[in-house]
This record gives structure tokens, sequence and C-alpha cells, in this order.
């Protein structure tokens, strides 16, 4: 595909879609690796183990992931910013019929999802936030998260926070999802309704699924190891 | 019945334009919006304030001249009904009505009410269009078309190209114009020989007059006249996208 083509507003959409959708998928795993930490500190510090043994293949991921989290966030920008002038003069009576709230506010979702990755990175990637909690070990020598996971989520802030950026990222996927079939153009009148339904479903899911973690730290179901203090 | 109007009014697009008000008394219930300006600016030319420019042509629905926002919503809140075919019954008598014109880059105001669309004009100039040697008219059945697909050409093909969907749209995008437009041409047998080169060309212009793009709210079908579907949009992208590899 041409370049020139894809600098079109069709062809950006679909750059939104595509990105989006790699984003999606990184969201969705991501969410299943770390639902492992119902299964025990073994299981989720050797799976930690595995992702962090193999270098060669992590930071290639890592750097694809943040090429295409840049490029959705750059085209969107370049996009909202035409949107923006393409109306000069605003309506002096604003209505709308259907637009919903979430639909109207994708720029503002997406910066606080982005602001949340931010802390998120600096959170359990590079341990800046919580220092305390990040240099634990298990009885195998390995990276504690199991631990890290617990300690953390232990302040109400920190959960909160969680839970809130959670609720902001299921808003933004439940319009993003069902757009992304549309700016692809697999939409006609009968897949719209179901595809509709399914980003909802899916947005829910990834809602609960995640926020179950801090969830189950703040009741108690999730309770540290002995010998961790 | 009374009602208090907010029109636009704005001398040229040099002019910046602002909302002013006038009373539209004892008006009939049965009246036309598009009658109610008439009668508001019979009152105006008497008192020699200069009447409401405002857009209207067939007055019957299928012109898609009138281009009137009222209230925030284009062509009023009727479904499926243009400005012209809206009337009186459907406001309550006291009621504040604000009338603007289209607000888009793409579409400049001239006067007051009435916008230039001719970038509607230059996007069918563009591509909308099959390109067929002159000759005898060839008999009709002669290419068979399957009734769904003759009827949803036809369903892409009621657009009357008034500009509610740029209207309506908050990133003043033109999409599901040029999706009508696209499809109802790419879905018969006519179309097929230009099809690529037609939805390139017009994107293309579409994007060069200054619309903006599609946020997928659907906004534009909700305000449609004519309830063209949003799934034409998907089409266009589909045709785009596949004629782009």
């Amino acid at each position: 595909m041409c370049f020139e083509r894809l600098k079109s507003t069709v062809g950006r959409k679909a750059v939104m879609a595509v990105s989006g959708l790699i984003l999606l998928l990184f969201v969705a795993g991501h969410m299943i690796g770390n639902l492992q930490v119902f299964l025990g500190q073994e299981a989720l510090n050797s799976y930690a183990d595995h992702l962090q043994s193999l270098p060669v293949l992590l930071w290639p991921v890592r750097l694809f992931l943040l090429l295409v989290l840049l490029l959705h966030m750059a085209v969107s920008i370049s996009l909202a910013w035409e949107n923006k002038t393409a109306r000069p003069v605003p309506y002096a009576y604003q209505d709308t019929v259907q637009a919903g709230y979430v639909s109207r506010t994708m720029v503002v979702s997406g910066v606080v999802i982005f602001t949340f990755i931010v802390y998120h990175l600096l959170h359990f990637t590079f341990g800046t936030t919580h220092p305390q909690y990040f240099h634990l070990t298990d009885s195998k020598g390995r990276h504690d998260v199991y631990s890290m996971v617990i300690l953390s989520f232990r302040d109400l802030w920190v959960s909160g926070s969680y839970v809130a950026a959670m609720a902001v990222l299921c808003a933004h996927l439940s319009h993003g999802i069902q757009s992304l079939f549309q700016s692809l153009g697999f939409n006609n009148e009968k897949s719209r309704p179901f595809f509709e339904k399914l980003a909802i479903a899916a947005s829910i899911m990834i809602f609960i699924g995640n926020s179950f973690i801090p969830f189950a730290v703040l009741m108690g179901f999730l309770k540290l190891p002995s010998g961790v203090i | 019945m009374n009602l208090k109007l907010k029109v636009w009014r704005q001398r040229g697009s040099g002019d910046r334009g602002r909302l002013v008000e006038y009373e539209a008394k004892n008006i009939s219930p049965d009246v036309s919006f598009l009658e109610m300006l008439d009668i508001v600016n019979e009152e105006l030319t008497r008192k020699n304030v200069e009447p409401v420019a405002f857009d209207h042509d067939c007055r019957e629905g299928i012109c898609g001249t009138c281009s009137l926002m009222v209230n925030g919503i284009a062509h009023g809140p009727r479904r499926a009904t243009t400005a012209c075919q809206l009337h009186l019954r459907h406001f309550k008598d006291g009621d504040t009505i604000t009338i603007e014109p289209w607000h888009a880059k793409a579409f400049p105001v001239i006067k007051d009410l009435v916008v230039d669309r001719s970038a509607f004009d230059r996007i069918v100039q563009a591509g909308g269009f099959i390109s067929v040697n002159t000759g005898g008219v060839p008999e009709a059945n002669t290419i068979p078309v399957p009734k769904r697909t003759a009827d949803r050409a036809m369903d892409a093909a009621a657009c009357i190209g008034c500009g509610a969907c740029v209207a309506s749209c908050k990133n003043a995008s033109a999409m599901l114009f040029v999706a009508a437009k696209v499809s109802h041409l790419a879905l018969l047998p006519q179309g097929q020989a230009e099809k690529k080169e037609r939805v390139q060309k017009m994107v293309a212009q579409m994007d060069k007059e200054g619309f903006g793009a599609c946020t997928n709210q659907y906004e534009c079908e909700a305000v449609c006249p004519k309830e063209i579907s949003v799934s034409f949009i998907a089409k266009m992208n589909r045709e785009y996208l596949k004629s782009s590899i």
C-alpha cells in the first residue's frame, strides 16, 4: 500500500484501527498473563521469569508495542486536529441525537490511559514508585512479582487508581473495538449491532479481569506467602 | 402559535455572524418551518429590515437545498425529514428556536443561513460518475442486476446531497455523503470499470476540501433525511483500502 494513500482520512482511520487492534491484543494477553496471580506465587513468578529470560524476544516485542502506541497516538492527534479545524465556527446551540459521551471523549480517555501506562511502567517494570517492593526475591531466587503485586495493591490509593484507569480503558475500548470494524470496512447493517455488543462485552471483560486483581488483594482473597514481611 | 426565534445573521463570508432574536407571532401550526420563515421575512420587510436569507427550492423534501440547523439538530427534531417538510405542529407554543446555517470550513457561509456547498459538487466531479461513450441508449434489461443489489444501490442513491451529515458531524466529516456516492456506483455493473479510481479520487477530493474524518458516532445517519446507512461508510472504507493494496 502506498504511503500517500495511508495519509488520507480513510487511510489514517485504518491505521488507527490496526494499531488499536494490536494494542487491544496486547491488553488481552497481558490480562490473561496477570490473572495467573490467582494460581499462586509459583505460577506468576515462573511466568514472569520466563518472559524475562528471553531478552531477544522481549525487547523487540516491547519496542514494537511502543512504536505501535506512538503511532496510534500520533495519528489520533493529527486526525483530532484536522477534525477540530474542520469546523472553525462552533454552533451556538449544540445538541446531538445519538452520539454518546464516550465516543466524543476518546482523546481525553486516551490521554488518561497514556498517563496510566507511564505510571504502570514506573510502578511494576522500572520499580521507581515502590522501590521497597521491587527487590524481593522468592525461595528460588527469582524476582518475586507475586509479593510485589500484593504489597502494592494493599495501598487503597494505588488500587483505586488502577481500577479507575481500567474504567477509563473500558470506556475507550467500548468505542474503539466497534470502530475498528467500521474503519476497516467489515461492517454492514447486520454485523453492526453484533460488533457493538461484542465491543461492550469485551471491554467489560477486560475491566473485570484487570480490576479483580487489586480488588482481590484489598478483600484479602490474595494473601502473601509465608516468609515475606 | 407564537415563537421566539434566534436566527444566525451574517452579512457575508468576511463577517463574523451572530444570533439575532425575532418574534414569530400568530403562526398556524400547520405551516412548514420554511413558510414560518417566509412570514417572519415579510414582517421584517415591512419594518424595513433586511429579510433572513435561507436556501430552499422544491419544498417537497427531495431536492436537498434547504439546510437549517434547528436547535442544534440538522433539519430539526423529526427523523427522516428535511427542514422544508418540518411542520410547526412539532413545536410548542412559546418555544424558543435557534436557527443556524451548516457550520463547516468546507461550507463557507454566503449570507445568513445560506452556505456554499460546491465542495460536494467538486467531490462528485472528481469521480462520482461513470464514463460512457454516447450513442443510442442501451436496452435497460440487457445487464441483469439482482433485486437486492439494485435496492441497495438505490438506498445509497437516495442521497440528496443536502449536507446534513457534514452539519451534524462533530468533525464536519463528509464521509456519509461520499460513501453514498461511491457505493451506489460501486454496487452496479456500470460502475465497475472505474470503481478503484473513483473511490481514490473522491476521497482525495473530500480531504482536500477540508472536511474532517469519521469518528464512528453515526450522528450523520441519525439526521439524514433520506436515512442513508453508515454501513455505506464501511463499504467506502473497504473499497478504498482494497483499491489501495
